[in-house]
Formats: C-alpha cells, sequence, structure tokens
C-alpha cells in the first residue's frame, strides 16, 4: 500500500516519493467520523497525510482553513450553517489565492446529483463518496494537492449522463462539449477503473489521464451553462 | 430620504436580522394599531415610517372622495393580521420598578395620529354640513352602518388574536359579546334611518332597496368572518399536511430502520450480514429519500426501464450474496426482450463476480444506453481466472451469460487476469421501437 502511494506520489508530482508531505483540513459534522478518517490516512509517516485541523461546521470550517491554510481541505458535503457549498463561496478568496493555493475534495456520503454539482460547480477539485477506501482517499489527496481532478465513478456517471443526451447541440457551443476521448476516460473511471488502469488500456500517460479529467472539471465548472441548466431542470433540481 | 434613520416596526427589522427568511409578506399589524393596523403593517413593509402611510391614507380619506376609505376596508379585508410584536402585549397601564401601576404615556406617534383624526373628522363635518339637504339624509345613516361594520370587524380581528395569546378571559369574551352587539344594532339603526328617510315604505322601490340594504348589511356583517375563517381553515391544512409528513418518515423511520438496527446488534457476530443489512438498509433508506415526489414511496413490483431493472437486480444480488454493487447507470430506455435477457446475463456476471471477486472490494456495475446500443459491464476485482481453463461441463458463464448474449443477438467479452480482476461486458442493439 505504502508503496503505491509512493509510486503515485513520485508519477504526479514527479518529487521524491516518500518525503512528500500535504496538509489536510477535515471538515465534517461528525466526529465518529473524523476520527475514522484520521486514523485511517492521518498516520504522517506511513501516508505522507498530516491532518493539521478539523471544523464540524460552516463557520468554524472557514476559521480553521483560513488560520492552518491547508493545502487540501476535505469537505462533507452537508453541514450545519449552509453546507459545503457555503464554505466554497466564503474560501473563494483562498482558492484563488496565487501563493499556497488551498484545494478542495467534496467526500460525501450522499451521492445525490444535485450535491455533487453543487459542490464541483462551487470550486471543488473532486467528489469522492465516504465509501472510499483509505488507500484510494490518499491518493486522491495528492492528486487533488497536484490540481488534477478526482471523479469517483458515480460522479463520472453523472457527467456522462449531463453531457450524452444532446441532441444537434449549436455550433458555438461544440467548445464546451466533451471529446471523445474525454468520454473514454470518463467511461473507464464510471467502470470502475483507477487512472493508472486507465492509462494502460488506453495506451496514455496518466498525466494525460489527469489533463482529460481535469478539462471535463472545467467544462462542468464553467462553461456549458445551456446543458446544465437542461440537465438540471429535468432533473428538477432548479 | 431619511428612510435610514426611521424606527423599524418589529417586523421590517425581525426580516431584516434572519438570513435567509422567505420573501416578506404583507400583515397588519397586531400591536400599536389604531384602527386596523393596515397603515403599521404597511409602514413596516415598506420601511416607512408609520405616521408618513397615515397621513397619506388621511389625504385620501379626505380628498380622494372616498378612495382612501376603499382601500383601507379592502386591506383590512384581505390581509391577514400578523405577529408583529417583540414587545408583547401592551396594556394601557404600565408596572412601574415599584410595584404600583400607572396609566401609560400614550406615544408621541399616537398624540400626533389622534390630533389628526380629529382635525381630518372635523374637515369632514364640516363639509358635510356645507352640503345640501338631500345628501345630508343619506349621510348620517351611512356613517351610523359604517361606524358598526368597523366595530364588527375589529372584533373578527382581536377573536384571531385571541389564537396567540389565549389570554381572553371571560371578561373579554363579555366584552366582545357586546361590541359586537353594538356593531349590529349601529347597522341595523343605521338601515332603519335609511328607509325611514326615504319616506313612505309603500312605494315598491323602496322596500326592494330596503331588502337590498339588509342583505348588504348582512353580507358586509358575515364577511369577515368568512374570510378570517377561511384563511385559518387554509393554514391549518398546511400544518396538516406538514404533520402527516412527519408521520410518514417516522414510520418509515420506525419500520426498516430500527427493525434493522436491532437485527444488526443481535448479529454483531456476523461481519458479512451485519454488511448485508446495512448495505440493504442503506439503499433502501436513500431510494426513498431522493425518489422524485409523486413516483410512489413503495418500491415498483416490476421495473420496466432498464435503469431500474439494472439497479434492482444489483440489489438482490447484493443482498444475497452480501458484497456491496456499486452501480452506475448513464442514459436510460423502456427495457424490452432483448434487454431483459441482457440483464439477466449481467445478473450472471454480479453473482459470479461476488461469489468468486467479492474479496477484493466492491463490484463496479456500469450501464450505459448510448443511441440504439446498451453496454453493460460487470467488473470486480477479484483474483480472476483462466476462461479457457473452465471445464466444458461448467455452464455458468458459457450458457448463462455468452449464450444468452448471442441467442438474443448481442455479443460478451470476457476479460480476466489472474490479480487484475474479471470485467464482463456486454452489448446488445435495442429492439427497433413500432412507431
Amino acid at each position: 500500500m505504502t508503496e503505491d502511494n509512493a509510486s503515485t506520489g513520485g508519477e504526479t508530482g514527479g518529487e521524491t516519493g516518500e518525503t512528500r508531505r500535504v496538509r489536510v483540513v477535515l471538515v465534517d459534522d461528525h466526529r465518529m467520523f473524523r476520527t475514522g478518517v484520521q486514523a485511517e490516512i492521518g498516520e504522517t509517516a506511513r501516508t505522507g497525510v498530516e491532518v493539521v485541523g478539523e471544523a464540524a461546521d460552516v463557520d468554524q470550517a472557514v476559521t480553521v482553513i483560513t488560520a492552518t491554510r491547508p493545502e487540501v481541505v476535505l469537505l462533507d458535503v452537508h453541514l450545519p450553517g449552509g453546507g459545503g457549498v457555503e464554505v466554497l463561496r466564503r474560501c473563494a478568496p483562498l482558492m484563488a489565492a496565487a501563493e499556497h493555493q488551498v484545494r478542495f475534495l467534496a467526500l460525501s456520503v450522499s451521492d445525490a446529483a444535485e450535491d455533487v454539482i453543487g459542490v464541483i460547480r462551487g470550486g471543488a477539485r473532486g467528489y469522492v463518496t465516504k465509501t472510499i477506501t483509505g488507500t484510494d482517499l490518499v491518493d486522491s489527496v495528492f492528486r487533488v494537492q497536484d490540481g488534477d481532478a478526482v471523479f469517483s465513478p458515480r460522479l463520472a456517471g453523472f457527467v456522462l449522463d449531463a453531457f450524452a443526451s444532446t441532441d444537434a447541440p449549436p455550433v458555438d457551443e461544440d467548445l464546451d462539449r466533451l471529446t471523445q476521448r474525454e468520454r473514454e476516460v470518463l467511461r473507464l473511471i464510471a467502470r470502475g477503473y483507477a487512472y493508472k488502469e486507465i492509462a494502460k488500456q488506453l495506451f496514455i500517460s496518466v498525466k494525460t489521464v489527469e489533463s482529460h479529467v481535469s478539462a471535463v472539471l472545467r467544462k462542468l465548472q464553467l462553461s456549458n451553462r445551456h446543458e446544465l441548466t437542461r440537465w438540471a431542470t429535468a432533473r428538477r433540481l432548479v | 430620504m431619511p428612510a435610514a434613520a426611521v424606527p423599524r416596526t418589529p417586523h421590517a427589522q425581525s426580516s431584516a436580522d434572519a438570513t435567509d427568511t422567505p420573501p416578506r409578506k404583507l400583515y397588519r399589524s397586531a400591536d400599536g394599531r389604531m384602527l386596523g393596523g393596515v397603515a403599521r403593517g404597511l409602514a413596516g413593509h415598506l420601511g416607512l415610517p408609520v405616521l408618513w402611510v397615515r397621513l397619506a391614507f388621511l389625504g385620501t380619506f379626505m380628498f380622494g372622495d372616498g378612495l382612501g376609505m376603499l382601500l383601507y376596508a379592502a386591506f383590512w379585508v384581505f390581509v391577514p393580521l400578523g405577529v408583529g410584536g417583540l414587545t408583547g402585549h401592551r396594556s394601557f397601564f404600565e408596572t412601574l420598578a415599584d410595584g404600583s401601576r400607572r396609566l401609560r404615556k400614550p406615544d408621541r406617534g399616537q398624540i400626533t395620529a389622534l390630533i389628526a383624526l380629529f382635525i381630518g373628522a372635523g374637515i369632514f363635518i364640516s363639509k358635510l354640513q356645507a352640503g345640501d339637504q338631500k345628501a345630508d339624509r343619506y349621510i348620517w345613516p351611512t356613517l351610523l352602518v359604517g361606524a358598526g361594520v368597523v366595530l364588527v370587524w375589529r372584533q373578527a380581528d382581536n377573536a384571531r388574536r385571541a389564537h396567540w395569546t389565549s389570554a381572553a378571559g371571560r371578561q373579554g369574551q363579555l366584552l366582545q359579546m357586546a361590541r359586537a352587539l353594538a356593531g349590529v344594532v349601529l347597522v341595523g339603526v343605521g338601515l332603519t334611518v335609511f328607509i325611514v328617510v326615504r319616506g313612505s315604505a309603500a312605494q315598491l322601490g323602496n322596500v326592494l332597496t330596503a331588502t337590498l340594504a339588509v342583505l348588504v348589511g348582512i353580507a358586509l356583517l358575515a364577511g369577515p368572518w368568512l374570510i378570517r375563517m377561511t384563511q385559518d381553515l387554509s393554514e391549518e391544512r398546511l400544518m396538516r399536511i406538514r404533520a402527516q409528513e412527519r408521520a410518514e418518515v417516522a414510520a418509515h423511520v420506525h419500520d426498516s430502520v430500527l427493525h434493522t438496527l436491532t437485527l444488526i446488534q443481535r448479529n454483531a457476530e456476523d461481519v458479512g450480514e451485519v454488511r448485508r443489512l446495512a448495505r440493504a438498509q442503506e439503499r433502501e433508506l436513500r431510494n426513498w429519500l431522493y425518489k422524485p415526489e409523486g413516483t410512489g414511496k413503495d418500491e415498483a413490483e416490476e421495473p420496466d426501464t432498464l435503469a431500474e431493472a439494472v439497479k434492482k437486480t444489483a440489489a438482490d444480488v447484493e443482498d444475497h450474496h452480501g458484497v456491496p454493487i456499486e452501480v452506475v447507470v448513464v442514459g436510460d430506455c423502456p427495457l424490452d426482450e432483448k434487454l431483459a435477457a441482457q440483464v439477466q446475463a449481467a445478473r450472471e456476471a454480479m453473482v459470479n463476480a461476488a461469489k468468486y471477486g467479492g474479496e477484493g472490494g466492491p463490484v463496479q456495475v456500469y450501464a450505459e444506453v448510448e443511441g440504439q446500443t446498451v453496454f453493460v459491464s460487470v467488473r470486480d476485482r477479484g483474483p480472476g481466472f483462466d476462461i479457457d481453463a473452465v471445464p466444458d461441463d461448467r455452464m455458468g458463464v458459457r450458457e448463462s451469460i455468452i449464450g444468452r448474449m448471442q441467442r438474443n443477438g448481442g455479443t460478451a467479452r470476457l476479460r480476466s487476469a489472474p490479480d487484475g480482476g474479471t470485467e464482463v461486458e456486454l452489448e446488445m442493439e435495442r429492439a427497433a421501437r413500432p412507431e
């Protein structure tokens, strides 16, 4: 397991594997869950993850994140005081900061479409469900630290669904559509492949897989208002 | 505009303080009001000083040929009385520090308003007397009727407020009765005067007029009660719907969640069983919570679309084998015969994955409808196996999955690598829709 993480760190960051460190803040309103995550990934010597703060609600989260300036925030979607979206909104300056950027990874028990899309559009760099294993979570945290996007299979399914049912889009929105390659990558994520396996399957590098996923995230977040609106309306989310 | 310095009514204050209040609704103010609370309510809603609104109304009363009165009356009838009181009930007395009571000093705004009211009334009456005699004869009965109606309508408000304060004692009830009676008497007298001043009652037209007048009078008296009653009724219905919803949630939680928790406690030794129970319960609860309104909260017996069929199949397998199965479905289409066969094949694949590959983590099922093609993949992270090494007499994979797909015009691919898990890919063309 350790080896796996280290190799991931080496591949993605190009750094000297073992010494890689990431500072993380846990935001979740269930103390039990925070304790569990801490136990699973917080063993710094083994995983390289250092939990520097915890928060149980929106106000607390903003305070802790501002004070500790972690690299990655593991953010629950449902929180007292407005939810993860509110935290993202109030931390927007920290996400935009040129120096020492704070990145968010949504970690939720909910895989309802509205929750997922909400936090992604709010600026989270990824979304994983709480069924994720400790190893995968550590892996995801490092990916997010590198600025890459992390999608759970389920989220990939949502995105495919959102972009799939389009018939004859206007020409000027061509830019917003997923490329064939991006669709392939997402489809493999939805089928439960890890990034490394996808790379092997498509004969591309892991780096390329990550850039495809990041491109999807960008499209999902910033553009394609037309399709997303239609999608959301069809599901009565707005 | 001195709006910033304006003493805002409790209503405006409270809605400004709360972070996410629903859009402000116009209420008549229940306290500090002079007549119906219309002016105060409006002032709170618009963020203007009460005095301004009152003066504006007074202006329209005097110079608007009754427009203002009509407007005021309309507000009174249609705008519900709201709870505006942060200050609580105001009595004419106030309790001093030493415990004695004395008459409460009326506040300046009220005095000003009273004076303004008197001046207005004076102007009104002087105008009346300046008018000709004929008009005069109608105006006095009209005023009488008006006073009676006002009395009764305020009464309706008081009855409504008694709901919140429930402080109306026996004495209050007597007072209410007296007021209602006075109102009725006033209206009666006014109507009688109407008829009398019209002269002899022998004429048919007069009788008709009188009847009409009485009918209108009754409508005016009963009106406020009816309106209030319907308003209260709709409010009550809303509360009942909420209560029902809560009861349904409680019942569901009780039936399934508590039941499952008990089972889990009893089976605490058996990890597999506990996991199976928890998964099944999680899925059911999630289904129940996120299912769109109106589709029925209960499980449908037979799914008729592909997405539902795949999910249901996965749930069944999960329940039987205690291995978590993650399902991702993209797109959806109605289930036809060929797709049903595909789902059956997928079921076999899931069972295999759960049986032989369940140790490596959850089984992942992915289904996609793209155009006319339906694709299903079932993937596990188990040890994998060599398809060619499977003896000929084992029919599971060959018949139930590959054979079934081929018989129905689809294809099945198996990919398995030692340590790499197994993946089954099923592809099927949808039947052409008979249109």
